[in-house]
């Protein structure tokens, strides 16, 4: 049934469209009024950028064969303008072109993602720029080294991360979720603390934002089981309940630690939990996946504090939701994998392989150094030559009005 | 004449309002402001992070009253306004040179 296969994929693609806007508000919402509109417009460009890049080798470095059978980058010229996939296969399902569309969308929400640590303090040409090489220098080959499978009957060589560490990521833990939360922190150690405080501004935009986010979700996942299939099916259960067990999990750790659940710690444990069940989403049980959203959320809010002990202005705390997150959602697969989820892989609390262990911790470690080192080095070659940071004046006054001439809302002017 | 500035908490305003309809009160007017008195500001925490917000919101009411009005006015607004609790807000009066009734030009008390 292909065509039944590509109609939900192409509604995947539409749900996963929606978190742009979601991911804006969600972050918008969290700043102070004067930066909303700078925040909209970094996570926006993001979808920009990404295309045009995918379009002359992002395909290439990502689907792309691996060049020199490494599994490190795929070649660079192969799909250059996709001009290969114009004509019709008349498979009937998903081709070539459906997928360099859905992973245009992949690859532009984890920059989206680092935009957070950037908050309110970064020119937003330099952001640009810095997007177009971080996609290119960081994104492009952990995507192809996570999520390309080697096919030996047709001599495609896939990354080594997949096919050789043979790591268990259902739709992007690595190379999405822990790869944008350790550039985050990496982009804001080099960009320096923020003048002031960023008090929210907007929590109802906030919630809005993380609900559109959730929705998109399940796209993210569901689109990932690359069908109308039972896999599809239960990837959108176990996501419902990560990101509902989730806000559970970061509301108790919370009310423990300063005495009050409050609605943004809501808003952030459902992320947390859709994060956290984004490499497991086949690979744990109903139970397996509300103690991943459980453990997340919980994980996620004690992470919070991290950041402040750092020394690091990681302004939206895109590395203790997405980087943590992620990390929990990984660890969470190797302790308790059910043996009869899709995924087969049984964790080691139930008696499975301890192999799983070296796997994993391999591929957390290489995502993680990997992104961190070659983020800060790109962030401080363009802070060394072009400079990344606002003046003090610009700052203070916000991005929306001294980098746009806008202000997101007019309220109180005479 | 005397000008009455009264802040109090924004709750009470209703309450207030609807006790000055019952005495010499023509007309009033009321501003929404912020500030601190022995009541202080207050904590927010986002995210484990906390931000103090210096002040608070609270209700101005400025009345302006003949002489002999002054007292019974002051009374009702205070004890309208009462609830007890850190925060009630202040009441003050000013003497007040001269007053001017925009429509029909009538000066001094009359415009009262």
């Amino acid at each position: 049934m292909p065509a039944a296969d590509l109609a939900w994929l192409l509604a995947a693609f539409a749900l996963v469209s929606l978190m742009f806007p979601g991911l804006a508000m969600f972050y918008g919402g969290m700043l102070g009024s004067k930066n909303v509109l700078n925040m909209i417009m970094m996570v926006m460009s993001s979808l920009a950028v990404t295309s045009v890049l995918y379009v002359l080798y992002g395909y290439s470095m990502v689907s792309g064969n691996s060049l020199g059978g490494l599994g490190i980058i795929g070649d660079p010229l192969e799909f250059f303008g996709l001009q290969s996939f114009v004509a019709d296969a008349a498979s009937g399902g998903a081709e070539g072109l459906y997928w360099a569309a859905f992973f245009i969308l992949f690859a532009a929400i984890t920059i989206a993602i680092v935009a957070s640590g950037a908050a309110g303090r970064m020119k937003f040409g330099a952001w640009i720029l810095f997007s177009g090489l971080w996609l290119t220098l960081v994104y492009f080959p952990l995507a192809h080294q996570v999520f390309t499978f080697t096919d030996e009957e047709s001599g495609y060589v896939g990354g080594w991360l997949r096919n050789v560490v043979e790591l268990h990521d259902f739709a992007g833990g690595t190379a999405v979720h822990m790869n944008a939360g350790v550039a985050a922190l990496a982009l804001a150690l080099v960009l320096g603390k923020s003048k002031g405080g960023h008090r929210p501004h907007n929590l109802p935009l906030v919630v809005l934002g993380a609900g559109i986010l959730w929705f998109g979700w399940y796209g993210f996942n569901g689109g990932s089981a690359a069908g109308a299939n039972f896999l599809a099916q239960y990837v959108v259960l176990t996501s419902l309940l990560a990101g509902s067990a989730g806000m559970i999990g970061f509301a108790l750790v919370e009310k423990i630690r300063t005495g009050r659940a409050t609605t943004l710690g809501m808003a952030s444990g459902a992320i947390a939990g859709l994060v956290g069940i984004t490499p497991s989403a086949d690979a744990v049980n109903p139970v397996g996946a509300l103690l991943v959203g459980l453990f997340s959320g919980g994980v996620v809010c004690l992470a919070l504090k991290w950041k402040t002990r750092l020394g690091i202005d990681d302004t939206l705390d895109a590395f203790a939701v997405h980087g943590v997150g992620g990390v929990v959602g990984v660890i969470c697969v190797v302790l308790f994998a059910a043996g009869d989820a899709p995924a087969g892989i049984t964790g080691i609390l139930f008696g499975g392989s301890w192999d799983i262990v070296w796997r994993e911790l391999v591929a957390i470690t290489v995502t993680c150094v990997y992104s961190f080192t070659v983020t800060y080095a790109i962030a401080w070659t363009l802070n060394k030559t072009i400079g990344l940071r606002v003046s003090e004046e610009e700052e203070y006054v916000g991005l929306d009005v001294s980098y746009h001439a806008e202000t997101a809302y007019d309220s109180g002017r005479v | 004449m005397k000008l009455i500035t009264a802040i109090i908490q924004p709750h009470r305003q209703g309450a207030v309002h609807d006790a000055l309809i019952g005495v010499h009160v023509n007309g009033l007017t009321v501003t929404e402001v912020s500030g601190y008195g022995s009541q202080k500001g207050h904590s927010e925490i986002y995210r484990g992070a906390e931000y103090t917000v210096a002040f608070r919101p609270k209700v101005r009411i400025d009345v302006i009253v003949s002489d002999e009005d002054l007292e019974s006015t002051i009374q009702t607004i205070v004890a309208a306004a009462c609830t007890g609790k850190i925060g009630d807000g202040k009441v003050w009066a000013t003497d007040v040179t001269d007053v001017v009734r925009v429509r029909t030009g009538e000066r001094g008390p009359a415009a009262v």
